[in-house]
């Protein structure tokens, strides 16, 4: 390699190899770009998702609100596992790694502990990361690496066409489940803040403005962010959303959140969350109780009891359906720590190869 | 004893009067046995310190239940520790001890079967209650009804004389007993002439925030020894001279500290950060704890959830540029098949640490086997090839690992480093290397920079010609951005493809670029002095020691014999097969069924003969020695046809 030099010119007192390849491609390629338009995050591939697919609108999403980051496309990478939604790294012009099924926090957690310049990306399914890779999404959620996880729920195996999903209602009927499942879903946004997640949010894949808004909180998150998406799987589950997607039905089953507003929806503002005598939230006719009874969002309370009572309102049919984002809260991160804790023993230990080759205990024998 | 001579070489008066005797040998097996919450490791390991100190060449055997403490007094719940230190080189722990240390009736029991009669037997006999015998099925006595008088038995009061020595400590009756082990310490240390200030100074060190117990240890310890210079029941101590040794500077070393230090050094010599992903697990987890003292080396430990998340760690670190690495025993490696696979079909550097025990299944935690050869292999779905390395001592774990991290860069491929129990805790005296005259790898490291095709673009599957390596573009490298995954990739290009040729193409491609790391490892090392040899024995890993002591036996009967040990399993030397094919009879000890054999008669034609042992235990050098001399006494210098028993033993 022939870096060393463009190290020297950026002021970069290191012989690290991989500070020192960033240093010769910027050398090479001019600075980072950071002013960049959505066509610049689309890459050459034809994208295969069925016709209809709510994964286009995410990936159009994303696309057009990643310039407002200012992250540089070789900055951000994208991690998936398998199932459909994990097809999104090779339609996002950043680096990329579309994995193993479930395995894909690992692998970012891995990557972002051991790099956190750079912007790590998880796409995932209800069935990558509830069923096989449940066990990744909990520790990495508790850990609280830098990452940003984008969990694509469409409550059914698309890719395996069309069998029950962890997050499936009770009694769904499928090709594996003839007479009805028999499991209880997971509430996705109940089990992250139930691991210590730092960040939860939900969005509609077709409302492009909130699903901007609320993945734009997440990126903006220091620490594990989970958004945990509705997405329409046209073929095997279509209309699954639509409870919430309808205009009138929306504006009734869905619940708004809005930091520091008052948690009142429906038509007229008719319904409203309150406290319940069992420490939880309940809904109530926003005429029947006094205004001051009405829960004010806020999405930085410390303790998550709250959080987790507002991920229960809702029913597994969608009624009464919390949007945006239930938890943000600030904790250090396991990346960031870790880096610490390395220049720590840095600064009071030495890294001395010989020293540590020969331990405290040796003896010599003379010629 | 096995001295070849025992002289008496001196004598002296013992504060008593009598006189006591020290005698001269060139070496000794012992092994110390007791319940697992006795300390025997802990006494092992001090004993080992004080031998290595003293220059005596060293080969230990610790051998302990899975059990963290099985109910006490029972056989389940036996721990021993087995030394061999000599005034010459030596490559085993012994085949059988000398001196046996049991600590009570279940270590007698599970021990005394392998102790030679004329051995010299050392009990507790405060521990020889009916309580304890009843536990074992012990009827008798065994120190009362004369079962033991084919050896020589020294009856001592070891707990007894523990408590009395440290009646003044202001310990508990309980808390001064668990400084038995100590006391037995300082025993031995005297008979066998050891340096004691090493082992004063680990006590202080070991208890700094206890003092009291720090002190207690020392008594003991200071009390055990002074009990052997007065007492008349011992009235011979032992004198092992230092064994010659190359100049240098020395250390005592276990295979999973020398395999921590080896991967430390690869980072260092390279100038990639590592990152080590890994679960615990018996016995490679010592790895994960000597890997997390060295932060200040800029090395990234990460205990993870389980042992999938361990290697998907470790693929997503090599991803973003630092050496990856995950270590494991057995079961772990079967978790992280598919993931081992995803690294296969990516491309990227990737270590595995394979501490080998006894399977299948949970098997045998504690203890040694070499039967993960063919998982390494083929233990994966599709053609997954990758490259297997096995270190042949606990020293040359280092080594091992500084090669696994050469061709793990060099070749962008994962590699399977398959160490064993018996190497992993087992120690030995090790030349310390000056860091300089280590490898240096860093011209393995050449991230790639600028986009390689004729168009501008990056093709991050346009292979390097000699290697077949693809680049190494790593996030954060500006116009390189790429998709990789574990979904066929198109040659050059990097995008997915289903098309045939294309499959047929880098199937064959990734086995060519793993049979292509042949070429960077020199030819067959083959041991074999006279080079007339008709026999020869080839081994793998940790079975290095019992063959080579065992050669050393059948060469010593004025039989010609020719060792190869390999150290690159796959892809193996080029010239490994021109190599067999010049004996007559070639004869293959493995902690296994015969999964080398199974290799080498499937690539090379050759009639291999398997000899196998699976006791959780490494071979003995006598067995080894005797199978070797038969086959050389039944070849009268003229190829056998084909074994008809299909080369079993």
């Amino acid at each position: 390699m022939s870096t060393t030099d463009h190290v020297h010119d950026l002021g970069m007192p290191t012989s690290n190899p991989i500070d020192a390849a960033i240093a010769a491609s910027v050398s090479t390629q001019g600075e980072k770009q950071t002013a960049l338009k959505a066509k610049d995050f689309k890459t050459d591939q034809e994208v295969r998702w069925c016709p209809g697919c709510g994964d286009y609108v995410i990936l159009n999403a994303v696309q057009s609100f990643l310039p407002s980051l200012g992250i540089a496309r070789e900055d951000m990478v994208i991690v998936s596992g398998i199932g459909c939604s994990s097809r999104f790294p090779y339609y996002m012009n950043t680096y990329g790694m579309h994995s193993i099924h479930g395995r894909a926090p690992a692998i970012a957690t891995g990557l972002a502990v051991s790099r956190p310049d750079l912007s790590v990306w998880v796409v995932t399914g209800d069935g990558d990361s509830l069923s096989i890779g449940g066990n990744h999404l909990i520790h990495a959620l508790r850990r609280n690496v830098n990452i940003t996880i984008l969990l694509f729920n469409n409550r059914i195996y698309g890719l395996t066409k069309g069998q029950y999903s962890p997050t499936s209602e009770v009694g769904k009927v499928t090709k594996s489940t003839p007479m009805g499942s028999l499991d209880h879903p997971f509430n996705p946004v109940s089990l992250a803040i139930g691991a210590e997640a730092t960040f939860v949010g939900r969005a509609m894949d077709s409302d492009r403005k909130g699903l901007t808004d609320v993945l734009r909180q997440a990126a903006e998150h220091q620490g594990t962010a989970l958004v945990e998406i509705y997405q329409n799987c046209n073929i095997f589950n279509d209309g699954a959303f639509d409870l919430l997607k309808d205009p009138t039905t929306g504006t009734q089953w869905s619940i708004p959140l809005v930091h520091g507003e008052p948690l009142v929806f429906g038509p007229d503002g008719a319904a409203c969350v309150v406290r319940d005598d069992f420490g939880g939230l309940r809904i109530a006719e926003t005429n029947q109780v006094d205004a001051s009874q009405i829960v004010v969002h806020d999405a930085h309370r410390e303790d998550s009891s709250y959080a987790y009572a507002l991920s229960r309102l809702s029913s597994q049919d969608l009624r009464y359906t919390p949007m945006g984002v239930f938890r943000s809260v600030q904790k250090a991160t396991y990346d960031r720590m870790m880096a610490e804790q390395l220049d720590v023993a840095a600064a009071q230990g030495s890294d001395d190869l010989d020293a540590i080759l020969g331990g405290n205990d040796t003896w010599t024998v003379s010629a | 004893m096995t001295a070849t001579d025992p002289a008496v070489t001196a004598g002296s008066s013992a504060p008593g009067g009598f006189v006591k005797s020290v005698v001269e040998l060139d070496r000794v097996v012992i092994r110390l046995a007791g319940d697992s919450g006795d300390g025997m490791q802990l006494t092992g390991n001090r004993f080992t310190s004080e031998t290595a100190s003293f220059g005596n060449d060293l080969s230990t055997l610790p051998n302990f239940p899975a059990e963290i403490r099985a109910p006490t007094g029972t056989l389940p719940g036996v721990s021993s520790f087995q030394l061999h230190f000599a005034d010459h080189d030596i490559m085993t722990p012994g085949d059988a001890p000398d001196v046996l240390v049991a600590m009570n009736p279940a270590a007698l029991k599970a021990n005394l079967a392998d102790l030679p009669g004329g051995g010299l037997l050392i009990v507790d006999s405060d521990e020889f209650t009916p309580r304890n015998l009843a536990k074992v099925g012990y009827a008798a006595n065994p120190l009362e009804d004369g079962s033991l008088e084919s050896w020589q038995t020294v009856s001592v009061p070891l707990t007894s004389m523990t408590l009395d020595a440290l009646a003044d400590s202001g310990l508990g009756k309980k808390e001064a007993e668990r400084s038995k082990n100590m006391f037995t310490l300082g025993l031995l240390s005297w008979m066998y002439h050891r340096p004691t200030e090493g082992t004063v100074r680990f006590l202080e060190r070991q208890f700094r925030r206890k003092p009291e117990i720090a002190a207690a240890n020392i008594a003991a310890f200071r009390a055990g020894y002074n009990y052997g210079e007065t007492t008349e029941a011992f009235a011979v101590s032992y004198e092992i001279k230092p064994a010659p040794m190359a100049p240098g500077k020395y250390r005592n070393i276990s295979g999973n500290q020398a395999l921590s230090l080896g991967l430390v050094a690869a980072a260092k010599r390279s100038g990639l950060p590592l990152f080590l992903g890994a679960y615990p697990i018996t016995p490679a987890s010592d790895i994960l704890h000597e890997l997390s003292k060295h932060k200040a080396f800029g090395i990234r430990t990460f205990q993870a959830e389980d042992e999938i998340a361990g290697i998907a760690s470790a693929i997503g670190a090599s991803f973003g540029g630092a050496l990856g690495v995950t270590t494991t025993s057995g079961p772990g490696v079967s978790l992280k098949s598919e993931a081992l696979a995803l690294a296969i079909m990516t491309e990227l550097p990737l270590i595995v640490v394979d501490v080998q025990r006894g399977g299948p299944s949970t098997g045998l935690p504690t203890k040694t086997e070499q039967s993960d050869l063919l998982q390494a292999m083929f233990g994966r779905n599709g053609e997954a090839p990758l490259a297997v390395i096995a270190p042949r001592s606990p020293g040359d774990c280092f080594d091992a690992a500084i090669e696994a991290a050469r061709i793990a860069i060099t070749y962008r491929t994962p590699v399977m480093l398959l160490s064993d129990g018996y190497l992993a805790n087992g120690a030995e005296p090790w030349a310390v290397p000056a860091a300089e005259d280590l490898p240096d790898l860093t011209g393995t490291v050449d991230f790639a920079t600028e986009p390689n095709g004729e168009d501008g673009e990056f093709l991050p599957y346009l292979r390097d010609p000699e290697t077949l390596a693809r680049p190494w573009a790593i996030p954060g490298t500006a116009g390189m951005q790429h998709r990789i995954g574990g979904l066929e990739k198109a040659d050059r290009t990097g995008n997915i493809s289903y098309d045939p040729e294309n499959h047929d193409f880098m199937t064959r491609t990734r086995q060519a670029k793993i049979d292509g790391i042949a070429a960077s490892i020199g030819p067959t090392d083959v041991d074999d002095p006279t080079g007339d040899a008709k026999v020869a024995v080839i081994g793998w890993g940790s079975t290095y020691g019992p063959i080579g002591a065992g050669v050393r036996r059948v060469r010593r009967s004025g039989r010609q014999v020719a060792q190869i040990h390999l150290r690159h399993l796959n892809p193996f030397p080029a010239d490994l097969g021109e190599v067999l094919a010049r004996y007559d009879r070639v004869i293959c000890p493995e902690m296994n069924l015969g999964q080398l054999a199974l290799l080498l008669r499937a690539k090379y034609l050759v009639d291999v003969q398997s000899h196998t042992q699976v006791r959780g235990l490494p071979f003995r050098a006598a067995e080894l020695a005797a199978v070797i001399q038969d086959v050389i006494d039944s070849t009268s210098g003229a190829p056998l046809a084909a074994d008809p028993t299909g080369g079993g033993e």
